[in-house]
C-alpha cells in the first residue's frame, strides 16, 4: 500500500486542516480569529467540495463552538475545532468542563501571544495560560508534524485509557503561514490506523436511555466529597496513562506513515552534550541549526525538545536533562508568577528527580510575532556555558529577554 | 541554502509569488520554505516574504536577514525601504523597473542585476499593476535556478483558474522573455546555488 498521497506545498494551517479531513470527522464547529482563520477556510472548502462529510457549524463565538461540540461529541461524533488567544479566552468555560467530561475532542491551537497590549500575532501565552485545565497539549515543529500529529491526537483523545481532549499546538505567524513541503498521507493509511469510530462509548446521548450527564457532585458530606474526588483521580489517571499511549500511537504512526516523530521529549546531539538548550514548537529547527553550529566550533551542546506538554513527561525530561551540567530553557511565554518562562518552571521542576541542582537560565523571546533566530540560540548557548563556571548561587535570577530594546540589534 | 527576500507591496502578491516559487523549487526535487513577513497589512503598504531553498531538508522557521537575493516587485518600493539590508556580497537583485540599469541604485556587493519593466507588462496583461507573477519569469530568467516549466506547473497548483490562469502564465513568459540580465561583476552571473 502506497502510504503517501501525494506531496503538497503549504502552509501550517493548510496542513492541519489536511489531518483533519483524514481524520473523518463528523462535526466541525468554528469561529474565524487570527491567525487562525485560514484553517477553517480550508476546512470549510472541503466541506464545500464534498471531500470532507462533515457538519460544519459556523456559529457566533467560541464559547458556543465548544458548546455546540460537547453535544456532539457526547452524542457520539468525532468533532474538530480550532482557535487562537483571545478566541480561547472566550472559549474557557466549557474548555475547562470539557476534560472533566472526558469527551475526546480534538482542537488545534494555533498559538498567539495574549492581550494586552494589543497583539495579533504569535506567541505561547494563550497554551500556557490553560496549561491546568485537563487537556493534552502537544506541540509541533514543522507543518508535517502538525498534519500528522492532528490524526494521531484522534487516537490517542479516543483510546479507552485515555478519553481526554487534545489540544495540538503549534505557532502562529511563522509555521501558521510559514509553507513547505508537505507528505499527504493516503486516506486507507488513515482510516486503518485511526480504526472504527468509537468516540463517547462511556455516555453516549441515546433518547432510548436517557440520562443525566455532569450532576452537581461534590459538597461537604463524605459521599459527595468522595465521589468528586474519584472524578478528579480519573482525569488524572487518563493523563498519566496517556503518556505510554502518545508514546505507543507515535510508534504505530511511525509505521503506518514511514514518518517518526518523538513522542514526548526529542532529544538531539545530547549524548556527549555538556549543556542543552531547551525548546518547544516552531523555535526548535533554528536551535538545532545553532546547536550544529556550535558543534562545528567545538561548543558540546544539544537540543532538548518539548513535543509533549501535558501531561508534562517529567521522566522523559529528567532522563534527558540527566546528561548535560547546564540547561537554557527558551520559552515563547512568560510566567508572571514566577519570573521566568513556564518550560522553564516546568524543566526545574522535574530537575528535582534527578537529584542534581545544575544550573538552569530562562530565555524569553518570540513574543508577539517577534522573530527567534539563530543569533538568538547562538547567545543562548554561549549564555547556558559560561553558567556552567557560574555557582548557581550567583547566577542571576531573572529571565534573559532576548528581544529586549536593550539587547541591541542582535538577531 | 540560498535565501531570497522578496519585497513588494500589500496587493501585488509578493507573498504569493514565494508560495508559488516554493512549489516549484519542491517539483524540481529541492526543499524549500517560505515565509511571509507580517505587520500592519493594507493594500499599498510595505511587505515582503522569505523563502529558503536547499537540496536538503531546511529546519528553520525564521526570517532572512542576508539575503543571496533579492525579488523587488515593485518599482518605486527602493525609494522608502531598504531592500538590500544584509544582502550577500555576490549576491542578486531582481528589479521590477522601467529604468536602464544605470540609472538602478544597488550596493558595490552586488553581483547580477536582473531588471524587468513588470509594470508596464502588467498593465498591458491584467491592467492592474500586479507584478508578482512576471519577476518569477524574470528570477527564473536572472538566476537560472528554477525552470519556467515548473513556475507554469505551479501556477496550475495554485488557487488559478481559466482566464486567470492564462493571465499569468503570459505574465511568467513575458517575465521571463523580457528581463535584461547584467554581470556587474564580470563572469559572475549568478550566485551558483550551493547545497
Amino acid at each position: 500500500m502506497n502510504n503517501i498521497s501525494r506531496i503538497v506545498v503549504c502552509d501550517g494551517n493548510e496542513a492541519a486542516a489536511w489531518g483533519v479531513k483524514l481524520s473523518r470527522p463528523d462535526v466541525v464547529a468554528v469561529y474565524p480569529i487570527t491567525p487562525q482563520s485560514s484553517l477553517v477556510e480550508y476546512l470549510s472548502k472541503f466541506i464545500a467540495d464534498g471531500e470532507l462529510d462533515a457538519e460544519l457549524m459556523n456559529v457566533e463565538g467560541e464559547h458556543s463552538v465548544l458548546s455546540a461540540l460537547q453535544g456532539a461529541c457526547l452524542a457520539g461524533a468525532r468533532t474538530y475545532t480550532a482557535t487562537s488567544g483571545p478566541g480561547l479566552a472566550f472559549m474557557f468555560e466549557p474548555y475547562v468542563r470539557t476534560p472533566g467530561l472526558r469527551l475526546p475532542m480534538v482542537a488545534s491551537l494555533v498559538n498567539r501571544d495574549m492581550l494586552s497590549p494589543q497583539c495579533v500575532w504569535g506567541g505561547q501565552q494563550d497554551v500556557m495560560t490553560v496549561r491546568d485545565a485537563g487537556w493534552i497539549h502537544m506541540f509541533c515543529e514543522s507543518a508535517q508534524e502538525v498534519l500528522d500529529t492532528v490524526i494521531m491526537a484522534y487516537r490517542i483523545a479516543e483510546h479507552p485509557e485515555v478519553m481526554l481532549p487534545v489540544n495540538v499546538n503549534h505557532d502562529g505567524n511563522y509555521l501558521s503561514y510559514g509553507v513547505s513541503r508537505v507528505e499527504i498521507p493516503s486516506q486507507p493509511v488513515v482510516d486503518a490506523f485511526l480504526g472504527d469510530k468509537n468516540v463517547n462509548w462511556h455516555a453516549a446521548l441515546d433518547p432510548d436511555r436517557p440520562m443525566a450527564v455532569d450532576p452537581l457532585t461534590g459538597g461537604a458530606d463524605a459521599e459527595g466529597a468522595a465521589r468528586f474526588v474519584a472524578y478528579r483521580q480519573s482525569l488524572c489517571r487518563g493523563m498519566q496513562n496517556a503518556l505510554e499511549v502518545i508514546t505507543d500511537v507515535h510508534a504505530a504512526w511511525r509505521c503506518a506513515s514511514g514518518r517518526a516523530f518523538a513522542p514526548l521529549v526529542e532529544e538531539y546531539r545530547l549524548e556527549d552534550a555538556e549543556i542543552a538548550l531547551v525548546t518547544i514548537g516552531s523555535m526548535s529547527g533554528a536551535a538545532k541549526d545553532a546547536v550544529d553550529a556550535a558543534r562545528a566550533a567545538g561548543i558540546a551542546a544539544g537540543v532538548i525538545r518539548i513535543k509533549t506538554f501535558r501531561p508534562f513527561p517529567v521522566e522523559a525530561v529528567a532522563r534527558a536533562a540527566g546528561k548535560v551540567r547546564a540547561l537554557g530553557v527558551v520559552d515563547r511565554a512568560v510566567s508572571y508568577g514566577w519570573n521566568c518562562g513556564p518550560v522553564c518552571q516546568e524543566v526545574q521542576g522535574a530537575l528535582y528527580r534527578t537529584g542534581r541542582a545544575i544550573p538552569v537560565l530562562s530565555f524569553i523571546g518570540g513574543l508577539a510575532g517577534a522573530d527567534l533566530t539563530g543569533a538568538h540560540f547562538t547567545r543562548a548557548i554561549e549564555a547556558t556555558r559560561q553558567a556552567l563556571a557560574t555557582p548557581p548561587e550567583a547566577l542571576a535570577p531573572a529571565p534573559v529577554w532576548l528581544n529586549a530594546r536593550d539587547e541591541g540589534v542582535l538577531r | 541554502m540560498y535565501e531570497i527576500r522578496i519585497h513588494g507591496r500589500g496587493g501585488q502578491g509578493a507573498v504569493l509569488a514565494s508560495a508559488i516559487l516554493a512549489q516549484a523549487f519542491v517539483d524540481e526535487g529541492k526543499f524549500a520554505v517560505a515565509i511571509p513577513s507580517f505587520g500592519f497589512e493594507r493594500r499599498g503598504a510595505p511587505v515582503s516574504a522569505c523563502l529558503r531553498m536547499d537540496a536538503r531538508e531546511i529546519r528553520a522557521l525564521t526570517n532572512i536577514y542576508c539575503p543571496d537575493c533579492v525579488i523587488c516587485v515593485d518599482p518605486t518600493l527602493p525609494r522608502m525601504v531598504d531592500i538590500f539590508a544584509g544582502i550577500k556580497p555576490g549576491g542578486a537583485l531582481i528589479q521590477a523597473s522601467g529604468k536602464r540599469a544605470a540609472a538602478i541604485d544597488h550596493p558595490a556587493e552586488l553581483a547580477t542585476l536582473g531588471l524587468c519593466d513588470a509594470m508596464g507588462i502588467a498593465l498591458a496583461i491584467f491592467g492592474r499593476p500586479i507584478t508578482n507573477s512576471i519577476m518569477l519569469g524574470a528570477f527564473a530568467r536572472t538566476t537560472g535556478l528554477v525552470s519556467l516549466a515548473a513556475l507554469i506547473g505551479a501556477l496550475e497548483a495554485a488557487e488559478f483558474r481559466d482566464a486567470g490562469l492564462e493571465q499569468n502564465r503570459r505574465a511568467l513568459e513575458r517575465g521571463y522573455a523580457e528581463t535584461e540580465v547584467l554581470a556587474l561583476v564580470p563572469g559572475f552571473v549568478s550566485r551558483e546555488f550551493v547545497s
